[in-house]
């Protein structure tokens, strides 16, 4: 039996083992019997110590995390095509782990009983179980058990804290760059830079006989010692050291200590006689470890997909977990955070430039506004972006934005792959109303500032914090230059800016109360952002403004240069400075706590200290909405 | 009173007696508690008159879960033709399909819908559609609730004059937004499932209070003073 959904299930589960081992009809057969589940982000599949499903799950899109009870540690995540909740079914014992959507999920649910007999009967399917197992890829807990799949109970097995590299496979490049032993020195420097890699392996009829690295190319040819006119067999370091492509994270670790190398060979059985099949940099293996930004962000700059990108940040988010438990200041973990997700959406961009048929006809630059603009984005929220590009003649106006239109749209997409929400209002570069010329830029500018209704007001102060994150610098610098003498043109739109930042309900009620969410989804309920957020940030950015002050965006790096500007008001600026980088703290806590955006806090969910805290800020707001009111004389606007 | 005698209903098959039978049940008040019954038709044409249904497709969706095998496809035997749209929906006349009259069709669809609520995009299209097979074939109207998915997208856009929301939204721009495969495109069951993930994917951001919250969503939000 089949029909057309069975059969799109079946063509999905073909990619990935051991569905792809299956003959066609088994897999229409499981197909057909397969449900197809909905995850809502941070529900959850199974608890720890439940008894077993009657089904198994393969991921079709989304992200489940892997955790052990007590313990934030994420132990596994599984992605596009990974299986997970099939062991304690053959084993007949109940999850050792619970599985949480990190976040919108849809799941294949596999039943058991069709599956068991087909994984019984085939024997490559019942080998690869065992295999998965034992190599624990996709259950840490089992290596005791190698080869021994159906009806082994392992309780009280494993430390959860560690995050279990001992038994991580490494991950290598598979993208081996060869040459031979009579290769010219200059040819092979060639190759590595064309591969951008540290090594190229000298190979002889397949089989590793040494190894030269950018080290030996310094010591040996930029010194001197030896003519750049000679062949590889003059620099190489032989015998190559090589291991078996089995090898763990720690062994790797191990490996690259004792020998004090940068690079270790991978071969089939771990000897110089059979081929080699990958190298492993010292890079590599800092990846898997993945506690250290410099190392993401090189691995970031390698990656060439999206998939790819995706893990990293979920590294990302670990790092950030890291950093706030260990109280390291938020300013430099903004920072760190901010300047890796720049890069992210950086090499996204040039992913999708190179994938586009043609290259950009004009120069252009990519913005990111908002949040991410001010270097505030923490966790991933929504993408805010705009694309601003050169002027085009009149007669090459729409095929220019077309193109940019594509573009935008194929990089916003791939951005939400990653992790990035789209902007529910559509503030997106994929939109005609944000990609734009220089000249439809600036008439778009004057007209806000021109014409200062709420609107304006509000699409100026989401566009104003733009901030270049890819191409062309110069073009928002002209862009800005625009924006501040039209400043001085228009003085009222000051005045409509500041009344804008002041529109904001207050987040205290008359007993000094919190004042929470009436109703809707997020009742009773503190909106952190509304209430809290938003005044601090629009009053900044209004101050900034007035001073023509231009690429400071963050909003505590903006009070501190205010602090700078006018000395009689240094106290209030400093507290303003303070008090949004610890409201960004809290939001960013409650956002990993729940796993989402962090904007609603559930006020009996933070203790006293933390209240007191909270409260501390809004006397801040409150003083610098007065001194906002009395310094734009937003009062006469309201009257 | 001969004006009192229930003349007609006694004129109807047992199927439609079976069918209607169901609605003396009320739905669940809660979301999750219900079943929707999400569908899509493929026809020859856009005329509700001239033009016949090629197949339908439906998947219910329990507890955001779908089980394949429950889902239903019946492709109906053709008397009125039209090569045009064939192409499209790659459904020729005599395929290799079973076919079914359209009054078993009709018969299978009542007998899979019952009472839950049908789910469709631009389900208004599907289901009037089916009312017209039904007159055809000497049968009332469909009694079941219906939710539009393009009617509830809408919703989860930011509501402000500055941005020029569109008037609707195709199947496939909610496809690309949701990031679903839009590999079976125009097959019927294909797009119910496109529509059923798109559902759940709306209902999750809507968050609706319940189901009477969830029907009102259709409609655009009104402003208090």
């Amino acid at each position: 039996m089949k029909n057309t959904i069975s059969e799109r299930v079946a063509d999905f589960l073909k990619k990935y083992p051991p569905f792809n081992i299956l003959a066609e009809h088994q897999l229409q057969k499981l197909a057909y019997e397969v449900t197809i589940i909905h995850k809502e982000n941070n529900s959850i599949v199974f608890a720890e110590k439940e008894a077993p499903h009657n089904y198994f799950y393969v991921v079709h899109k989304g992200a489940i995390a892997l955790t052990k009870k007590g313990s934030q540690h994420i132990l596994d995540i599984c992605d596009e095509g990974d299986i997970f909740g099939l062991r304690p079914l053959m084993a007949h014992e109940k999850y050792k782990l619970q599985a949480t959507a990190q976040e919108e999920t849809i799941l294949y649910a596999i039943p058991i009983e069709e599956f068991k007999p087909i994984a019984l009967e085939n024997h490559q399917v019942g080998d690869f179980l065992i295999e998965s197992f034992a190599s624990n890829t996709r259950n840490p807990y089992s290596i005791k058990h190698r080869g021994k799949l159906y009806g082994v109970s392992n309780d009280g097995e494993g430390t959860a804290e560690n995050k279990l590299l001992d038994l991580q496979p490494v991950r290598y490049s598979t993208n081996l760059v060869t040459c031979t032993e009579e290769t010219q020195i200059k040819v092979l420097a060639n190759a590595m830079s064309l591969n951008s890699v540290g090594c190229i392996l000298v190979t002889k009829n397949e089989l590793p006989i040494g190894i030269i690295t950018d080290k030996d190319l310094r010591n040996k040819v930029a010194t001197g010692m030896v003519p750049i006119t000679k062949n590889a067999k003059a620099i190489m370091s032989t015998p190559v050291i090589t291991y078996s492509k089995e090898l763990t994270i720690t062994q790797a670790q191990m490996a690259l200590m004792k020998s004090r190398i940068s690079h270790l060979c991978l071969t089939e059985d771990g000897t110089t006689d059979t081929p080699a099949v990958g190298i492993l940099s010292k890079h590599d293996v800092m990846v898997a470890l993945g506690n250290n930004p410099s190392v993401l962000m090189r691995a970031i700059k390698r990656a060439t997909d999206s998939k790819r990108l995706r893990t990293i940040r979920h590294s990302i988010i670990n790092l950030l977990q890291g950093y706030l438990e260990q109280n390291i200041p938020m300013g430099l973990v903004s920072k760190i955070i901010s300047e890796l997700n720049d890069a992210t959406i950086k090499q996204v961009i040039q992913v999708c430039i190179d994938q586009m048929e043609t290259p950009p006809p004009v120069k252009f630059t990519w913005l990111a506004m908002g949040s991410q603009g001010r270097g505030e984005q923490l966790l991933t929220t929504d993408q805010d972006n705009a694309i601003l590009y050169e002027d085009v003649p009149e007669d090459k106006k729409e095929e220019t934005q077309s193109y940019f239109l594509a573009l935008g749209n194929r990089i916003s997409v791939e951005l939400n792959h990653i992790g990035f929400e789209y902007c529910p209002a559509e503030m997106m570069a994929s939109n005609p109303l944000w990609c734009h010329s220089l000249q439809e830029w600036k008439e778009v500018t004057s007209h806000w500032m021109g014409n200062p209704g709420p609107d304006e007001v509000l699409l100026s102060s989401i566009f104003f914090d733009f901030n270049v994150t890819y191409g062309e610098k110069a073009l928002a610098d002209e862009l800005s230059l625009h924006i501040f003498e039209n400043a001085k043109k228009y003085p009222q739109f000051l005045t409509h800016l500041a009344s804008g930042a002041l529109q904001n309900p207050s987040p205290s009620g008359f007993f000094r109360d919190f004042l929470v969410e009436q109703d809707g989804a997020h009742k009773d309920f503190f909106d952190l952002k509304l209430r809290a957020l938003m005044p601090i940030i629009d009053a900044a950015r209004v101050l900034i403004l007035s001073h023509s002050i231009k690429s400071i965006n963050n909003t505590a790096e903006r009070y501190e240069k205010l602090a700078e500007l006018e000395p009689k008001n240094q106290e209030l600026y400093t507290a303003c400075s303070f008090a949004s980088k610890a409201l960004l703290k809290f939001r960013t806590k409650q956002g990993l706590l729940h796993n989402d955006s962090g904007r609603f806090i559930a006020l009996d969910q933070l203790n006293k200290e933390e209240k007191i805290k909270l409260k501390r800020t809004f006397k801040t707001i409150k003083e610098i909405q007065e001194l906002i009111q009395v310094r734009f004389q937003v009062k006469n606007l309201l009257r | 009173m001969w004006f009192f005698k229930k003349k007609k209903t006694l004129e109807f098959p047992e199927f439609w007696l079976d069918y209607t039978q169901q609605f003396q049940e009320k739905l669940p008040q809660e979301v999750l508690g219900n079943t929707f019954v999400v569908l899509d038709t493929e026809t020859t044409g856009l005329n509700l008159t001239k033009d016949r249904m090629l197949c339908i497709g439906a998947i219910k969706l329990t507890n955001n879960t779908i089980s394949i095998k429950e889902s239903l496809e019946i492709y109906i035997e053709q008397e009125h033709y039209d090569s045009e749209s064939a192409e499209i929906h790659g459904i020729l006349k005599r395929s290799k399909k079973i076919q079914f009259s359209e009054l078993d069709a009709l018969q299978q669809f009542l007998a899979y819908a019952k009472n839950h609520v049908l789910v469709g995009h631009h389900v208004s299209f599907d289901i009037a559609m089916i009312n017209a097979a039904l007159k055809r074939n000497g049968l009332p109207h469909l009694k079941n609730k219906t939710l539009d998915t393009g009617l509830l997208y809408k919703r989860t856009l930011l509501i402000s004059s500055v941005l020029r929301k569109k008037e609707s939204y195709s199947l496939d721009e909610l496809a690309e937004k949701f990031r679903i495969s839009k590999k079976d495109r125009h097959t019927a069951l294909g797009d119910a499932l496109i529509t059923a993930i798109a559902f759940l994917a709306i209902k999750e951001k809507l968050k609706p209070k319940n189901l009477k919250d969830l029907f009102q969503k259709q409609n655009p939000p009104k402003f208090g003073l």
